[in-house]
């Protein structure tokens, strides 16, 4: 199966309801599968005006209820940003997959880029926390499609699977898990019938992700994307911001232990530790295997969630000791490796391409050596 | 009379819109004159009078003046970023047809910087209730010109006078496939109101153009003096025909006596905008898909009725 198809079929398994969109290279074939299944499973599927019609209906979806998700490249992600930020103060869930391409602007458009991946944390305007997948395979495209569903409603953020178009592209054999065994997380929902006692819809009882409340359920919820208060008012002062802004961050960043996801190969008594993501991993994942044969003492740290990054992880390899070096291998001219860099006095190595094509594992090789 | 005196005279208990309205957050931060809080009046009115439940009402609306109205009706309401009401509420009506969802918003937000929403969202016959208080102008941002300012108007960024030619907003919502298009103004107000109930009943995308003072951004460059001063311009020269030429109804705001044409101008069926559902049988698709197209052709009547 083909990655954008993968990701398609995981957002199904995920329980996908609507799914809105634009078609965009690298990204269609995601469309293109959806506006052929969705219907046969009786899920909505709209084609929109643009991607920020798109992400617009999938928020306004979401909180009527639905699983929601579209899919998009850099152009049209580039046009979501700002109601990415509107999800992110509203807490209503939504999936956004960006197929990334060579980049900026028109770019490369049928090329593969990796120049997204600070455009994702920090792209709207303001603080806000969102949760960031990066599949290296079809089957992960399947899996980390599902997972961004799952941590999406869990902590009512805008959830990204940031593919690239080698992975988007790749096709590889792809595992379906029955659907007994495919985890499905919904959101955390009032405790109370509506009208029984009054509901607030960013009220807490525990922990930092409200209860959310749908549309035409009774609960006469109201949603704005001005700093409110509780009940959902517009509060506007700056104690209100204080206090909601660093919710909204706080609620990724303080259980950043339970969302994050990394793989590590050979790392334990690594000198060289590359740490890479999407395509390029894979190529790193080669390039570790011909630097062990050489006697090299090299392993890979790969982030499977970009955001939150695996800092806590790359902290403790370096009070293992026997970290001497990163090499950070990526498709863009230094946008994660900074990630590393502020964990380290370590000499970071930086291997940089601006996009259109992969960076082989004989040039991780020669980072790794030299 | 002292304003104690006002204040004490004019106090009540309770409103018969009270169940409708979330009162405690009034006073609302609208100005004085400004005819949103009728159209709001109208909206709960028509929501009361629908027979629909109100919990299967929802309110959206963008941004400024006018997008403040769902934070003050007591359905569930969103209040969204601007331009993008009318696909937000796409979501809301496209995922579940149970839902009669009403756009509020103003002139700027709608047709401005959402005016690619409103014509995709028109053509697609969406079920939307799409009201849009016309001020003429930017009125949170304090004034600006905008796609409805009329010729010759005077706004901060038409310190000149506007010389760009400004949307005749029915005439467009019929061009691209409203099913119902009606203008009134807040002076109108209970025709305004049973134009709102008419279209909660119908399908597809209804537009209703709501002409509105505002006397702090609009009325003050332009001369027009106070809302009540507007109020009776509206009262001088507006003229109900239900049967105008939609190309013909541009609001003239150079010639003081020209008619402004208000009614109820576009009433036709068409069916909402439904994603097709083919169930598990793909076989049967096509077939579906042909039905549908042909349930949507809709028998054209020039200028509606």
């Amino acid at each position: 199966m083909v990655g954008d198809h993968a990701c398609a079929e995981g957002a199904l398994a995920a329980g996908l309801d609507f799914y809105a969109g634009y078609p965009i290279t690298p990204s269609t074939e995601v469309m293109e599968h959806l506006a052929d299944r969705l219907p046969r499973v009786g899920s909505k599927f709209v084609q929109m005006e643009d991607e920020i019609a798109s992400i617009a209906a999938i928020i306004g979806a979401s909180a009527a209820g639905a699983r929601s998700m579209t899919a998009t490249s850099g152009p049209g992600f580039s046009l979501m940003m700002e109601n990415i930020g509107l999800a992110a103060m509203m807490e209503v869930p939504v999936v956004i997959v960006d197929v990334m391409r060579a980049s900026p602007s028109t770019g490369l458009p049928t090329s593969v880029g990796q120049a997204d991946v600070l455009q994702v944390r920090w792209g709207s305007h303001g603080d806000y926390g969102i949760a960031a997948y990066a599949p290296c395979s079809p089957q992960e495209c399947f899996d980390l499609t599902i997972a961004a569903f799952n941590t999406a409603n869990r902590y009512r953020i805008p959830t990204f699977v940031m593919m690239d178009e080698i992975v988007g592209h790749m096709t590889e054999r792809v595992v379906i898990p029955d659907e007994a065994d495919l985890p499905r997380m919904g959101r955390p929902r009032p405790e109370t019938a509506p009208g029984e006692a009054p509901f607030l819809p960013y009220g807490l009882t525990e922990g930092l992700v409200p209860p959310m409340a749908h549309a035409g359920e009774g609960y006469k919820v109201h949603m704005t994307g001005l700093t409110h208060d509780e009940r959902g008012y517009p509060l506007l002062n700056a104690a209100a911001h204080e206090k909601l802004v660093r919710r909204l961050v706080d609620k990724v960043r303080l259980n950043a232990d339970e969302i994050l996801r990394y793989e590590e190969i050979m790392v334990d008594d690594a000198d060289t530790v590359v740490v890479a993501f999407g395509c390029t991993a894979r190529s790193a994942r080669r390039a570790v295997a011909l630097a062990r044969a050489d006697g090299i003492k090299a392993g890979l740290l790969r982030p499977v969630t970009l955001w939150p990054f695996p800092e806590n992880r790359v902290r403790r390899l370096l009070q293992l000791g026997n970290v001497k070096k990163f090499v950070v291998p990526e498709i863009n001219l230094g946008q994660i490796c900074r990630e590393v860099e502020r964990l380290t006095a370590l000499p970071v190595l930086r291997i940089n391409r601006a996009g259109g094509a992969m960076i082989t594992p004989e040039i991780i090789v020669e980072g790794i050596v030299g | 009379m002292s304003v104690a005196a006002v204040q004490k005279e004019v106090h009540v208990n309770a409103h018969p819109s009270d169940q409708l309205m979330r009162a405690e957050r009034l006073p609302h931060i609208l100005c004085p004159g400004c005819g949103i809080g009728s159209v709001i009046h109208c909206y709960v009115d028509a929501v009361a009078a629908s027979g629909i439940p109100v919990n299967r009402h929802v309110c959206v609306s963008g941004i400024g003046c006018s997008g403040r109205a769902a934070g003050y009706v007591n359905v569930d309401s969103y209040h969204t970023t601007h331009g993008r009401s009318v696909p937000f509420a796409l979501g809301i009506a496209v995922y579940n047809p149970e839902l009669h969802v009403t756009v509020i918003s103003g002139d700027g937000d709608l047709t401005s910087i959402g005016g690619n929403h409103f014509i995709h969202a028109a053509r697609r016959s969406v079920s939307l209730l799409v009201l849009c208080i016309n001020n003429f102008n930017y009125g949170m941002t304090g004034g600006q010109a905008g796609p409805t300012t009329p010729l010759s108007a005077l706004s901060s960024t038409t310190p000149f006078g506007c010389w760009e030619r400004p949307f005749n907003l029915p005439h467009l919502a019929h061009a691209v496939g409203a099913s119902y298009v009606a203008r009134w103004t807040v002076l109108h107000v209970r025709q305004l109101r049973n134009s709102i109930l008419r279209g909660m009943q119908k399908e597809g995308f209804r537009f209703i153009e709501i002409l509105s003072p505002c006397p702090t951004g609009f009325g003050r460059p332009n001369d027009i003096g106070d809302g009540l001063m507007e109020m009776q311009n509206y009262l001088r020269r507006c003229e109900v025909r239900n049967e105008p030429h939609l190309h013909d109804i541009d609001i003239d705001l150079t010639h003081a006596d020209s008619p402004i044409i208000v009614g109820d101008f576009v009433d036709i069926d068409r069916p909402s905008f439904r994603p097709i559902i083919s169930g598990p049988v793909p076989e049967t698709r096509p077939a579906e898909a042909w039905a549908m197209v042909k349930a949507t052709q809709i028998k054209e009547e020039p200028n509606g009725k």
